[in-house]
């Protein structure tokens, strides 16, 4: 059973093409500086309408999360990660850990992380993250 | 305090609470109705305005033969009707109608005639949380919990102890579905759903239904029923993605539904007999207790931990044992308003002596929307 995937819409479909690229794309606005997500043709923070697309670095840390251990017939049958991330440019968003344990010690608040991107279909690869190997 | 003040003269649940095979979703909703008509001494055609949630208030309003000129259809989650009641005092204040019915049923075990909540594929939520595998309440409304034990120092055995609090209020509540008591070791030994969540700190999942009936206060001494006197109320929302909550560690809408409700009502937190935070999981009362400010952030755990939420405790709380433990069938908030209303006509089953203010506290959704209403059944000028 394949994952359920996102259905892009017109407001969000350069997050979509960026993830098919490996680029994280957020948006910011010109007018006051706030970078922002999920994606909408206007800042949530003053309505101003002058907004741009950029790429974010993919850093971020680990904010919370659970691990499923009813995990849903379309992502698998073991235990996983359901996490929010706080982005490097500020944002937050849903992921999943991946390329680590899933537990509790393999997991834990504030470690650095990447994104990592996923290729589930010819239009869609899901943005995930996996803990920042230290050099 | 409102100028002149709107009272609950009916209130009620289903005939029967947990499995309920033999109902639908709608037809809860009507078990409930008619039982809060009767005890109200009602008949249909004395209600002019209709509330409810999950069901199209026309098709509701038909079904029990209604005809209002008030209704109010708002769908916000768990804490829809503490709106509802919200709502339905600034309207029977402004005249549009003066009797009003609110109504909840669920066949949230038995799954007859449910409303669908499935969400929209097109949702943001759809988009950017539901690919990730997020399966219900018990993997969305609990991710914020760990960013708040560590911010607050919370444990495990900090979200165990809420549902041993609990169970020893449910065991005093004949209609409660989980009546044993529970220790800590036994909670933090059960399986685990959603880590840290463990299957008692989950809430249940059963059918049943509830309604209230409000009219102006004026009115009210001429029911058979003591009327219970809302004194303030509040709502508020936030966002309907976990991610998207601003802090983990505070719910936006419990500060300022409850700061709007305390101000309407003009008491102070030391004034409040008896509580009601909205426990579909165990870290919710640990939220509600510090946002609606009973206690200071991170002082939650240990108000509980020295039991002052326990029976015989300063500030019982969630004393039908909550939606961990008396019953939870999806919308758990009428429940909690049904507890408040008998706490205040004093016929509850764990009754707090001589409760004079209860607080009722509802969440909706994944931290979307909240609605406070503050109870008291002392008269007011």
């Amino acid at each position: 059973m394949p994952r359920t995937l996102p259905k892009p819409t017109p407001e969000t479909r350069h997050f979509w093409e960026g993830c098919k690229l490996g680029e994280l794309r957020l948006q910011r606005c010109r007018s006051c500086g706030e970078a922002y997500f999920p994606p909408r043709p206007f800042c949530p923070e003053c309505a101003g309408r002058d907004v741009e697309v950029f790429t974010a670095s993919g850093k971020a840390t680990l904010y919370s999360y659970v691990i499923n251990h009813r995990p849903r017939a379309d992502i698998g049958t073991e235990p996983h990660s359901i996490a929010v991330v706080t982005l490097a440019e500020g944002p937050r968003m849903m992921t999943n850990i991946i390329n680590c344990p899933q537990t509790p010690q393999a997991l834990q608040l504030d470690m650095p992380l990447q994104v990592v991107f996923g290729n589930e279909s010819a239009e869609i690869s899901l943005p995930y993250f996996e803990p920042t190997v230290q050099p | 305090m409102r100028s002149k003040g709107v009272a609950v003269v009916g209130a009620a649940e289903t005939t029967k609470l947990g499995l309920i095979p033999e109902l639908s979703a709608i037809g809860l909703h009507a078990d409930a109705a008619l039982n809060a008509l009767a005890d109200a001494g009602l008949r249909p055609s004395d209600i002019d305005g209709l509330a409810t949630a999950g069901e199209y208030p026309p098709a509701l309003a038909a079904y029990l033969g209604l005809a209002p000129k008030w209704i109010d259809g708002t769908t916000v989650g768990g804490c829809s009707f503490m709106l509802h009641v919200h709502h339905a005092a600034a309207a029977i204040e402004a005249g549009y109608c003066s009797t009003v019915l609110i109504t909840h049923g669920e066949s949230g075990r038995s799954g007859i005639g449910r409303a669908s909540h499935a969400a929209s594929t097109s949702s943001l939520a759809a988009e950017f949380e539901y690919p990730y595998g997020v399966a219900g309440a018990t993997s969305n409304l609990t991710i914020p919990a760990l960013r708040y034990m560590k911010s607050r120092g919370a444990t495990e055995e900090d979200l165990a102890r809420v549902v041993v609090v609990q169970r020893e209020w449910a065991a005093m509540n004949p209609r409660a579905s989980l009546k044993t008591p529970i220790t800590v070791d036994e909670v933090l030994n059960a399986e685990i759903i959603a880590w840290p969540f463990r299957k008692p700190m989950c809430c249940l999942r059963t059918d049943g239904g509830g309604a209230l009936i409000l009219t102006a206060a004026t009115r009210a001494k001429d029911f058979p029923r003591k009327p219970v006197h809302i004194l303030g109320s509040g709502e508020a929302v936030e966002s309907p993605m976990v991610s998207m909550m601003r802090d983990f560690t505070t719910f936006r809408g419990f500060r300022t539904a409850a700061a709007d409700a305390f101000a309407q009502a003009r008491i102070g937190h030391a004034e409040v007999d008896h509580l009601m935070i909205y426990d579909a999981f165990a870290h919710l009362p640990l939220y509600g207790l510090e946002d609606a400010g009973f206690c200071k952030p991170g002082e939650a755990k240990d108000f509980i931990r020295e039991r002052n939420t326990a029976p015989g405790g300063k500030l019982p709380m969630n004393t039908n044992g909550g939606g961990l433990c008396y019953m939870h069938s999806g919308m758990y908030g009428m429940y909690a308003l049904q507890e408040s209303v008998r706490q205040m006509r004093g016929i509850a089953p764990a009754q707090v002596p001589d409760a004079r203010i209860s607080v009722c506290i509802g969440v909706g959704g994944m931290f979307a929307a909240a609605g406070v209403v503050i109870f008291t059944n002392e008269a007011r000028q």
